[in-house]
């Protein structure tokens, strides 16, 4: 690990106020801790958050949209009653993020900001329309992903929220990297206020919107209407774990299932 | 430069400087002398350094000392009380439940966890609980066995 100089604030505003120059928030450090282990990742100054419980908070909104701050736990989001009641899909994709040890530290904020071309979280930011609060403004979830661990936010900005409103019926089914137990393809099916959307993670640099499953779904919200679509291989992952025309056609196994459980709520 | 770290290990008071580097499992094995806790993987996928952080299961390889600031951590050292074994360690005992021993530490924590959050745990549950540990030797049938005689509350045969 590269050095660094360690701060530790209490508040949201003390926090970035220490951002500034070559500065890095620290979430829950699942990933950011190996990726400075292996010295991938190095910064003069490293702002660790897990003292702020201003951004632990997990509450309802109006309209029943969900907020969950920035450094709730996957552990605590797929244990709270009241996501559980409004948003069982979301809850359950918490409860099956990495491992139990990981999900007691891990961070729905620092899922997000960290944009793992394989994360679970992203998936639901995108298929549930959510809202990405910052300490300066607020990122519809289509525009917050932009590339691979590449996304809208600038140098300093930090995550202090993420709303997820309300879908009438929503699932989120994952096939694991037998290894990993990332995700090798993970879809999250919802039927939302603004139509039916689809987001994929583990196929791409990073989580996209299948919008020839969309459309299917649109005019038919079953398994074999997912199923029957046949995603194209453009820009779809390649590797020693699965070839693009594998990926690309789990996309729609996975669609299907997520219907699937989507409807059996 | 070197920060202060002041933390509770197994009922005790810990108060020392520290690199900001320093991981917590170095932090306990190093500076603590608190060897129950392993360093299997390195990398956050085995779970033979899962310790207790304010009685929640946490991998101690991924994560700096300094998170756990102001925290209570138990290890393995610290669920044996008065030279008594803790159920869960009695439990792997009795049923055989490991075999190097070298992942225990961490399924015993892990198992600790398993049951205090889901006292009721099918055997099904308890696998899946179990995705973050990794035995080599090939023992899983009774380190489930053994949470499972845990959950049951009978009284070892063995002495």
């Amino acid at each position: 690990m590269y050095a660094f100089e360690y701060q530790r604030p209490t508040s949201r505003d003390a926090a970035t106020g220490a951002a500034a120059g070559d500065a890095r928030y620290l979430a829950g450090g699942q990933s950011l801790v190996q990726a400075m282990r292996l010295r991938l990742s190095q910064s003069e100054r490293l702002i660790d958050l897990g003292a702020i419980d201003e951004l632990k908070a997990i509450g309802v909104d109006k309209n029943n949209a969900i907020r969950i701050g920035a450094m709730a736990t996957h552990a605590a989001v797929a244990a709270h009653a009241d996501v559980k009641r409004l948003a069982p899909a979301l809850a359950e994709l918490a409860g099956g993020i990495g491992d139990p040890m990981v999900r007691n530290m891990g961070t729905i904020g620092g899922s997000i900001a960290n944009a793992d071309p394989a994360a679970c979280y992203p998936t639901a930011v995108l298929a549930l329309g959510a809202t990405i609060h910052t300490d300066g403004r607020t990122i519809a979830a289509d525009d917050f992903f932009t590339g691979l661990y590449e996304t809208e936010l600038e140098p300093g900005e930090l995550v202090t929220a993420v709303s997820f409103p309300s879908a009438q019926k929503a699932a989120y089914v994952k096939f694991k990297q037998q290894a990993s137990r990332f995700a090798l393809v993970g879809v999250f099916v919802a039927q939302t206020a603004s139509g039916v959307r689809v987001a994929v993670t583990g196929a791409k640099s990073h989580v996209f919107r299948a919008t020839p499953i969309e459309d299917a779904l649109t005019k038919s919200f079953t398994p074999d209407a997912a199923k029957a679509v046949r995603m194209p291989t453009d820009d779809i992952n390649a590797d020693l774990h699965g070839s693009a025309e594998y990926r690309a056609a789990m996309i729609s196994v996975m669609a299907a299932r997520a219907v699937a459980a989507a409807l059996s709520r | 430069m070197e920060v202060p770290i002041e933390i509770t290990v197994n009922g005790r008071q810990v108060s020392k400087t520290i690199d900001p580097r320093t991981l917590l499992v170095q932090f306990l094995r190093e500076a603590l002398h608190l060897t129950g806790t392993h360093v299997g993987c390195d990398t956050a996928q085995c779970g033979a350094c899962t310790v207790h952080m304010n009685g929640r299961a946490i991998k101690a390889c991924s994560m700096l000392a300094l998170q756990v600031q102001g925290s209570e951590i138990t290890t393995i050292e610290g669920l044996t009380r008065d030279g008594e074994l803790h159920p869960m360690q009695a439990a792997f005992r009795e049923c055989h439940g490991l075999q190097c021993g070298f992942c225990t530490p961490g399924m015993v924590m892990a198992g600790v966890q398993i049951l205090a959050d889901n006292p009721k745990a099918s055997e099904a549950e308890i696998r899946e609980a179990l995705d973050g540990n990794i035995c080599r030797c090939t023992g899983y049938q009774n380190i489930v066995k053994s949470i499972q005689f845990c959950q049951s509350g009978a009284q070892p045969a063995s002495v």
